[in-house]
């Protein structure tokens, strides 16, 4: 039999499979020794073990902590700022994609600045840029760049094609970040909870499974890289179990239909050319974390907004709300309705920490999805 | 609420509701006004009223265009109170700049559409303003209808009830969002944009005593159902996979990250119906749409909330949708 | 985060390097920036991550997912079936 486009929709939401490997997970989860915590690291495994209710076929003993993997959420507030003092440039036109344009910065959100009269544009796809510089040839396109390393190589091809179409009014503003590096900081937490991770797939579809080997090896922690379909979660999670009821722990891929080790070389090849480690990034909610982001190459100076708008951007650090848990919720040691904020003067279209700002945050999620049943 | 308008207080949710009750209904306040009613029942019950304004772009779409949704919007809205539509006000506001050929195919399918309703257009207005300041072409219809049963009510609903949808959900929205730019989706799926009488007619027609209709505009399914839970106290409870959605609906939602269930409809409607009815109402809806369901029961599990049921055994409340229609696509 | 999606490639043009990709019927452009020469075919199923296609699905291996759902559900329904015989036979002793 040969695949169909609806076999890879349908088929890994069936309720069967679900319900089948529930049962499975509860089964073996019996013979853990201990109970479990498991931090999806990406927002969009929250979001479907939030939409999907996947909490609630667990067993007590095994326990998720959301993770940071949400690029609008970690982004913190100096850089809402920059991209709102951009956008309030004349003749400028500031395109970034969907949910960035709700996050608040310390002005308010690049909403409020299209509100004030920016021309603040989201897109499908960055190369909209292209479309959009040819329909405006007297203004100055600059494509506020966000993702993990799954976006990172889409920016890079724009670039691409600015250079080869010399193109003259597109800037970026890089906003790129990275995975391992703040799992690593939240292992190096003494308080840190995390017995096992989900890998997100799809930033592995790009740098492949490998960036994850460290884990299980160096710091001792299981990595499942799982795909996004409730079946896909909820095989992961049962892989996991496997690994510790059976004394083991590794790497493995669940998602093997679209990851593999080395992941997509020439995507690779092309964030390279482009970008190198930034010395740190701070991630709202978890703070500075060592090379944790992206920045271009000296050489494309004259593409990059941060050098040719250095004057006016706003370089003060701000720290995130006294109130707000975002930072313990992401490394395990808090829940989000343990906030004492959450749901009253935080909420979606009011966000206060990180975790509120996208869909994908684990707050927002619990907010949305209301795990309150 | 911001101190100043934002795109989100229009989007039929939380935030618009908030502006809706904070400024227009604290002004205004009425005993007819307070029953939040997709139209307005007055003179002891026998005319329903009510108005709209239309601001879409695309003026054309898949489906329909601005023209057409004017006169299926106010309609729909006095069908949904079990009136009959028979007379309608038509108010355009255009900028300078506006072709002619547009307006006269735009008044073309208003014509169209009023007749398959049975009502006229008895007086007007016209406005021209300076280029930029409207985009292109905005209109407002309002209407009066004569009301065929009384007693339609979102407050009345209860246990006895239960809820269904008249067709798959989110077609406007989502061609509509496909159509954007910067979007760009090709796709064979049409606005649902569509008059809802002669739908109401044959159900009274036929007998079925009904508690209560909303057609699913901005907002979706989901601003409707938790509009009705909160209007009339009660816990509905929907089994998600009952909830009728095309193909081309859920393949736009797949590629932006939306839900189906909070996208936008133009000609499709829920209804209360007593348990009882329920069958005779579902025969006569698929007459018009063959993929009408009944989604939802009424429960006082968890009053003023919507639980959403899924096919393996988990449950989630169903909120109220919130912010401006973003992709969800990083 | 992330949202990718598999959709089908149902039309190439090599001169932009730009393919059309189909998901349930509806139908966009999508970069093949990402890809090496050659390597996207029509007919193909990929991944789609705002306008690009990030790279190919493998069809051997989502099969092989389906293949093991498929035994999985077997094994839970025989293990259904001997409880329910189980069941029985001890009802039948009382």
């Amino acid at each position: 039999m040969g695949l169909e486009l609806k076999n890879l929709y349908n088929d890994f939401r069936d309720a069967k499979t679900i319900k089948a490997y529930a049962k499975l997970i509860a089964q073996d989860a019996k013979k853990l020794p201990r109970p479990i915590n498991i931090m999806e690291v990406c927002g969009g495994h929250t979001h479907t073990i939030m939409k999907y209710g996947i909490l609630q076929l667990l067993p007590p003993n095994i326990k998720f902590i959301h993770g940071p993997g949400c690029p609008v959420c970690v982004m913190p507030k100096e850089r809402v700022d920059h991209a709102y003092a951009l956008a309030m440039q004349k003749d400028v036109i500031l395109v970034t994609l969907g949910d960035m344009i709700k996050v608040p910065g310390s002005n308010g959100s690049l909403q409020d600045a299209r509100a004030k009269g920016a021309d603040v544009r989201f897109v499908y796809s960055p190369m909209e840029c292209l479309k959009i510089s040819k329909e405006n040839p007297t203004k100055r396109i600059i494509f506020f760049a966000i993702g993990f390393e799954t976006t990172t190589p889409m920016t890079a091809a724009l670039l691409e094609q600015v250079i080869k179409q010399d193109i003259h009014n597109i800037l970026v503003h890089i906003n790129h970040v990275t995975v391992p590096e703040p799992m690593r900081v939240l292992l190096s937490d003494d308080e840190c909870n995390i017995d096992a991770f989900l890998g997100p797939s799809h930033v592995s579809v790009i740098s492949g499974s490998k960036i994850y080997e460290e884990f299980p090896k160096k710091w001792g922690k299981p990595v499942v890289v799982s795909g996004f379909e409730p079946v896909d979660v909820m095989e992961s999670i049962s892989m996991v179990v496997k690994q510790f009821v059976e004394s083991r722990c590794e790497l493995e891929v669940q998602y093997k239909r679209a990851v593999t080790y080395d992941g997509n070389l020439n995507a690779q090849k092309l964030i390279a050319k482009y970008f190198e480690k930034a010395p740190h990034f701070r991630f709202r909610g978890l703070g500075d974390i060592p090379e944790g982001g992206l920045k271009l190459k000296k050489e494309y100076d004259k593409y990059n907004a941060e050098v040719i708008y250095d004057a006016i951007l706003p370089k003060e650090e701000i720290d995130d709300h006294k109130l707000c848990k975002c930072g313990e919720i992401l490394k395990g040691k808090a829940t989000p309705p343990e906030c004492s904020i959450f749901g009253t003067a935080c909420k979606p279209n009011t966000p206060i920490g990180s975790c509120m700002v996208s869909s994908e945050g684990a707050c927002a999620a619990y907010y949305k999805y209301g795990n309150l049943l | 609420m911001t101190n100043t308008i934002t795109l989100a207080q229009g989007n039929g949710g939380e935030e618009n509701n908030e502006l809706i009750s904070n400024v227009f209904y604290r002004a205004f306040e009425n005993e007819i006004l307070a029953k939040s009613e997709d139209a307005a029942v007055i003179e002891s019950g026998k005319l329903a009223m009510s108005t709209d304004s239309f601001t879409v772009s695309p003026l054309f779409f898949n489906g329909g265009d601005i023209g057409k949704l004017a006169v299926c919007g106010t309609c729909n809205d006095l069908a949904m109170m079990g009136a009959k539509p028979k007379y309608l006000t038509c108010s355009v506001i255009m900028e300078e700049g506006f072709e002619l050929n547009q307006l006269k195919s735009i008044v073309e399918s208003m014509k169209s559409e009023l007749a398959k309703n049975g009502a006229v257009v008895v007086s007007g207005d016209t406005k021209v303003v300076q280029k930029g300041s409207v985009d292109k072409i905005f209109i407002n219809t309002t209407g009066i209808g004569e009301v065929l049963q009384e007693g339609i009510s979102s407050n009345n609903i209860s246990e006895d009830d239960l809820i269904l949808v008249s067709r798959d959900i989110g077609a406007h929205g989502a061609a509509i969002f496909a159509a954007r730019e910067g979007i760009e989706l090709e796709t064979e799926l049409q606005s649902d944009c569509e008059s809802l009488f002669s739908t109401v007619e044959a159900l009274i027609t036929n007998g079925i005593q009904i508690t209560a209709m909303r057609d699913a505009t901005r907002g979706g399914l989901a601003a409707v159902l938790n509009e009705w839970a909160k209007q009339s106290d009660v816990c509905i409870e929907v089994e998600e996979e009952k909830i009728p959605v095309n193909q081309y609906v859920q393949g736009i939602c797949e590629m932006l990250g939306f839900e189906a269930i909070a996208l936008a409809n133009e000609g499709t409607f829920v209804l209360a119906v007593k348990e009882k009815d329920t069958q005779t109402a579902l025969d006569v809806l698929r007459k018009f749409h063959p993929n009408a369901q009944i989604i939802a029961k009424v429960t006082q599990e968890k009053p003023k909330k919507v639980i959403l049921h899924s096919s393996w055994g988990t449950k989630r409340f169903l909120e109220t949708p919130t912010g401006e229609l973003l992709p969800r696509i990083c | 985060m992330c949202l990718s999606i598999p959709s089908k490639v149902v039309q190439i043009d090599e001169q932009t390097n730009i393919a059309t990709v189909d998901t349930m019927g509806v139908q966009r452009e999508a970069s093949l920036d990402l890809m090496a020469e050659g390597d996207v075919a029509i007919g193909d199923y990929v991944l789609i991550h705002i306008g690009f296609i990030m790279n190919k699905i493998d069809e051997e291996d989502a099969l092989a997912s389906l293949e093991t759902y498929k035994e999985i559900l077997t094994a839970m329904d025989e293990e259904e079936r001997q409880n329910a015989i189980l069941e029985a036979d001890r009802c039948e002793g009382s």
